[in-house]
């Protein structure tokens, strides 16, 4: 009766271990791979801290046999006792080290990439360009799409101060440094949507730069791919229309861009496919048309620091504009 | 326990004494400090809209609200920050460049066009001026554009200030804002930047 009540709490705390965003529950090749390393030092670890508690326990329990004259003997025993240990020390840390170097080293396949996407951090959000000079590239932000079982190549940039791109189910985290490129590979093993985070610390907002992974079959991400090639859509609602008139007038154009019109701002995200995304503001809020239009009323609030200003609007023209960046699916 | 190391207790208390008494100092002033709003409470705003300027358009008054808070865009490091981000965010520097001009009038020789007065550069963005700058009426709230205006007017500044806006990123290519950089140019040269404004604004 007492060890089902022991263990009544651990589903609790091993469903942390589980969700979108966690280094156990690996989805991608070298995330499995990381996986596969971390249990392996945490078994082995494990049996030598029992094997020392138990000698420990021995050695505290155990009485002295009263013969302190015979130390030549129990010397020689002790002597043997701490050479085995020793090996065994060199042994295991050795093991280890190898494993964890060649583990890392295969994480880092070279060869020809089926996709490469260019991601450039910002504080705080993440810029992604699609780079495909057949089919045309294209921008997103705080959100990928990938095929299952294909390796792409993440270039990592950095325009303000150092980031780290992690997504803890696919694979090990890399930092963006500004001023230098560096490669990440991923391979999704099943689809799924994973959860990545910034993981340096880079500001105010840090825990508010997040994004999201989604990997789908290879069929369904060409049509993605598609989609997101094309410019904005051209709404027939009266209400997001007038929403597009409030844009251009309020110089929302200045930072954003929205291919298909005469938006072309670079330094915000790119608003083409907004509607289309899980999360707004690097995964602060829900992406709903209430959200939309409290973050744009007033975006300082919810992400204090961040770069976007408050630009006054007024009710109807707020309710045009989400109307809009909602409707650009 | 020898007699050397027991007489050293008092002094170890006093010692603790003092740290933990600075610490709590530190502390003190760590919350003293000016509590942050983040979005201007809509009186306060309407009010901050009624500047009063003269009928030239050059100096005036500023509204009573203003002394009411204790001139916070002049005078605060928060505002000020928060101004030179607006600076950037809606590319000022495209006609002023980093306050030495361009296409639009320099700040950094402290020749106001308009006057020096603050409620002067708060009516110039906010109601543009003729040959160019345009009205950022409907593109900013008002306290935006007083925080914009108290930075802009720190980048002229004639005497020195206690507070800053936050430091640049990228290389600093002029006096910084606390440095009353407009003074240095008057002090400097055989020839003055603006010979007609006389020897010191």
């Amino acid at each position: 009766m007492r060890a089902p009540l022991i263990l009544l709490p651990l589903p609790v705390l091993l469903s942390g271990c589980g969700g979108s965003q966690s280094a156990l529950d690996a989805q991608g090749y070298s995330g499995a791979l990381l996986r596969d390393l971390i249990v392996l030092i945490v078994v082995v670890c494990l049996v030598v801290w029992i094997g020392v508690m138990i000698m420990l326990a021995w050695s505290l329990t155990r009485r002295r046999d009263g013969q302190a004259g015979d130390s030549r003997g129990s010397e020689q025993r002790l002597g043997v006792w701490v050479s085995g240990a020793v090996a065994a020390t060199v042994l295991i840390i050795g093991g280890l080290t190898i494993l964890s170097f060649q583990t890392t080293r295969s994480l880092d396949r070279a060869g020809d990439p089926d996709l490469t996407i260019r991601v450039r951090a910002q504080q705080w959000w993440w810029q992604f360009v699609y780079e495909d000079a057949d089919a045309g590239s294209f921008q997103t932000a705080n959100e990928i799409h990938i095929p299952v079982g294909k390796e792409v190549r993440v270039r990592l940039e950095s325009t303000d101060v150092i980031h780290s791109f992690w997504v803890p189910s696919l694979g090990g985290k890399q930092d963006l440094v500004p001023g230098r490129e560096n490669l990440l590979t991923l391979r999704a093993e099943r689809p799924g949507v994973y959860r990545g985070q910034c993981a340096e610390f880079c500001g105010l907002q840090h825990s508010h730069m997040a994004f999201f992974v989604i990997a789908e079959e290879e069929e369904s991400y060409r049509q993605w791919a598609a989609t997101q090639r094309q410019p904005g859509a051209q709404t027939g609602e009266a209400e997001a229309s007038a929403g597009k008139a409030v844009f251009m007038a309020r110089r929302c154009a200045a930072c954003h861009t929205i291919r298909g019109t005469g938006a072309t701002g670079t330094t915000g995200p790119d608003l083409t496919h907004v509607g289309s995304r899980r999360t707004i503001a690097a995964g602060l809020m829900d992406n709903t048309r209430g959200s939309l239009a409290a973050w744009i009323a007033d975006p300082q609030t919810l992400k204090p620091g961040n770069n976007m200003p408050l630009v006054p609007l007024t009710g109807d023209e707020l309710r045009q504009l989400s109307a809009y960046m909602e409707s650009l699916k | 326990m020898s007699p050397a190391v027991s007489g050293k207790g008092p002094v170890r208390i006093f010692e603790v004494c003092c740290v933990a008494a600075l610490l709590a100092v530190a502390v003190a002033i760590g919350l003293l400090r000016v509590p942050r709003q983040y979005r201007t409470d809509p009186p306060v705003s309407a009010a901050l809209d009624a500047i009063r300027l003269m009928p030239s358009g050059i100096g005036g008054a500023p509204p009573e609200v203003y002394f009411a808070l204790n001139q916070p865009y002049e005078n605060t490091a928060y505002d000020m920050s928060q101004g030179k981000r607006l600076y950037s965010w809606f590319s000022c520097a495209s006609c002023h460049g980093e306050g030495e001009g361009g296409a639009g009038p320099s700040f950094l020789d402290g020749w106001w066009l308009y006057g020096p007065s603050i409620v002067s550069i708060v009516a110039s963005i906010r109601d543009g001026r003729p040959h160019g700058m345009p009205p950022f009426r409907d593109r900013m709230t008002i306290d935006e554009i007083w925080q914009l205006s108290g930075y802009v007017k720190s980048i002229g500044a004639y005497s020195a200030k206690t507070t800053a806006p936050g430091r640049n990123d990228d290389r600093q290519n002029r006096p910084a804002e606390n440095r009353s950089p407009a003074a240095l140019l008057f002090n400097e040269g055989p020839s003055p930047v603006h010979p007609e404004q006389g020897p010191s604004p």
